[in-house]
């Protein structure tokens, strides 16, 4: 079998298809999502409208790949702001284990975990107003305990090997370590976790902006497409049914390559799970 | 273990300071004048200088932040702007629907992922295991509210089983009122019965492999006595954190729901709140919350240290 099985190969798939379809909407569209036409409103899927139109005739494909753009936009910014801040964090907690700034790290990773980081989420937007922006730092602050964590539990061990003792003793100081030597042993680490943060960050974004605290019209997201096509679920449940079932095969394939990486990565986990 | 308990008390009070002084602070940072934010554009000086004495702004920030926190100890949140009514009437009314909601789908997570679990550990590596496994992958990708609408549209539009939204109150007898609730029930719990049946199938087979087990088979039990009397135990240590800490998820998630269904609970009354900029019943209504997730968090770490002596020690 393949190395990472299945998993791997079906998740890496779904998720290409939605990468590609999202950067394709940056240069080309069946339809324009911003052009409304009354005329050809609520028609069903078509040879021109290939999934239909909505309530206002746009094409229900088209706001499906802006959507994607979307919602990958924001979830992948967030990841990333967990990773640049919740990655150093973690290198110095565990360069310097057991010292107070450890203890700090640690302790404030702790709290911001002890958030139920949806009703902080809503806090922000209601404060900072609704916008995508404010939705990605409001998923963004969260993925930084995780990333913090997880960085400190990986650098940890490799700080009691001998080839990292040997470093020291060569000479080169606990940042120098930590960059060359721990940093690209935990990437991959990091790379499952991210791959998990991401679709958690997928489902976040759709939550909010189905709420109305995430992306403002005109511009498209999965959870606005639901918000609006929950009035009309009696007359029209395939607007309902659609942009849910992208979230879903977007995020199945998400976790799917994740479980799938982290066996790569690790044989031994497979072996152990059976 | 009372040493424990200290520490842990220690560690929640601290959690409590630092999380109201961050609402405090998010809330105080609204560009501009919050009264003048509250009343909107059209609003006269008078008015504007009206609410802010009611709101108690015209204090110095410490006075304000002291004045909230002795305001909300002593059981007085505030008065809202929109309702005219103190946000403790407010926040009582819709608990009864909020909390009933979460408690409800934490029966259902827990009641479909124990056996689920408990089968596919049993029936490790074979179809029915790669089939509830696939499941469970699905129902965690799921997004609930998502989900909702899908119940909404098989159940109330098509089955006509159910109604698609609204809550008859508890006035009105249990039976309508938890038939009311069902449906948000059921979206809620899908999810985190994925994910507990995950858990607990893990921890199981985790359990099963010990040599306490192998000992448990030597002496002459047969696997299912084995599994009944000497792993479940054991495999539930797990199963309860992660129960624990769904409580958050799914007191986080009825918010999301309670929109689906119209249901008047706390979710409801933020997002009235959050589009009214009532800011005092959305500043009063997450400190609540937030209190209410680590306080439950304090009291699952406490009900462990007491159940089990080894998790007595720090982290």
């Amino acid at each position: 079998m393949l190395k990472g099985g299945v998993q791997l190969w079906l998740g890496a798939t779904l998720t290409l298809v939605f990468l590609a379809a999202a950067l394709l909407s940056f240069v080309w569209v069946p339809h324009d999502v911003e052009a409304l036409s009354i005329a050809d409103k609520l028609r069903p899927a078509s040879a021109t409208y290939l999934l239909g139109t909505d309530h206002f005739g746009r094409d229900i494909l088209s706001m499906l790949m802006v959507g994607a753009r979307t919602s990958i936009a924001v979830a992948l910014v967030a990841v990333g702001i967990g990773m640049a801040l919740g990655v150093p964090l973690g290198l110095l907690a565990a360069a310097n284990r057991g010292s107070l700034t450890d203890e700090v790290v640690m302790r404030g990773n702790d709290l911001i975990f002890a958030f139920p980081s949806l009703v902080i989420a809503i806090l922000i937007t209601a404060v900072f107003g609704p916008s995508a922006l404010n939705a990605i730092l409001a998923i963004g602050i969260f993925n930084i305990p995780v990333f913090a964590r997880v960085t400190r539990g990986g650098a940890l061990s490799l700080w009691t090997l001998d080839w990292i003792l040997a470093a020291r003793v060569a000479g080169k100081g606990r940042v120098r370590i930590s960059a060359e030597h721990i940093l690209p042993n935990i990437l991959n680490l990091l790379i499952v976790q991210g791959t998990i943060q991401f679709s958690l960050g997928i489902l976040a974004e759709a939550a909010l902006s189905y709420v109305g605290l995430g992306a403002q019209p005109p511009t498209p997201s999965w959870g606005r497409m639901l918000a609006d096509a929950q009035t009309m679920i009696y007359t029209n449940p395939a607007l309902a049914i659609l942009p849910g079932l992208a979230i879903v095969i977007m995020v199945l394939g998400l976790n799917l390559m994740g479980d799938g990486l982290r066996d790569f990565f690790d044989p031994r986990v497979r072996r152990a799970r059976g | 273990m009372l040493r424990f308990a200290f520490t842990r008390a220690l560690s929640l009070a601290l959690s409590l300071a630092v999380a109201s002084l961050v609402i405090f602070a998010v809330v105080e940072v609204v560009p501009g004048d919050p009264a003048s934010y509250m009343l909107g554009l059209n609003a006269t000086p008078e008015a504007v200088e009206a609410l802010r004495d009611q709101l108690g702004l015209n204090g110095s920030l410490i006075e304000r932040y002291a004045g909230w926190i002795g305001g909300m100890l002593t059981g007085d949140f505030g008065t809202s702007y929109t309702y005219k009514v103190p946000v403790a009437d407010l926040v009582a009314r819709r608990l009864w629907v909020s909390l009933p909601l979460a408690l409800y789908a934490l029966a259902l997570s827990t009641l479909i992922a124990f056996p689920v679990g408990l089968i596919a550990a049993a029936r490790r590596g074979g179809a029915t295991d790669y089939g509830i496994m696939g499941a469970t992958q699905l129902g965690i990708a799921v997004p609930n509210f998502w989900f909702a609408m899908l119940l909404v549209l098989v159940f109330a539009v098509n089955l006509r089983w159910f109604s698609a939204g609204g809550f008859p109150g508890w006035a009105a007898g249990v039976g309508p009122a938890v038939k009311a609730l069902t449906l948000p029930a059921i979206a809620l719990a899908l999810p985190q019965a994925s994910i507990l049946a995950r858990v607990m199938r893990s921890a199981l087979i985790e359990t099963l492999g010990q040599d306490y087990i192998r000992t448990a088979r030597a002496k002459g039990l047969s696997r299912r006595q084995a599994t009944t009397r000497h792993a479940l135990r054991n495999a539930l240590i797990p199963v309860l954190t992660i129960i624990g800490l769904q409580f958050s998820f799914l007191l986080a998630g009825a918010i999301i729901i309670e929109n689906v269904f119209y249901l008047p609970g706390l979710g409801r009354l933020i997002f009235q709140a959050i589009t009214q900029r009532d800011l005092i019943v959305v500043e009063s209504l997450v400190m609540l919350l937030v209190f209410a997730v680590i306080l439950v968090t304090f009291l699952v770490d406490i009900a462990y240290a007491a159940a089990d002596p080894r998790l007595r020690r720090g982290p």
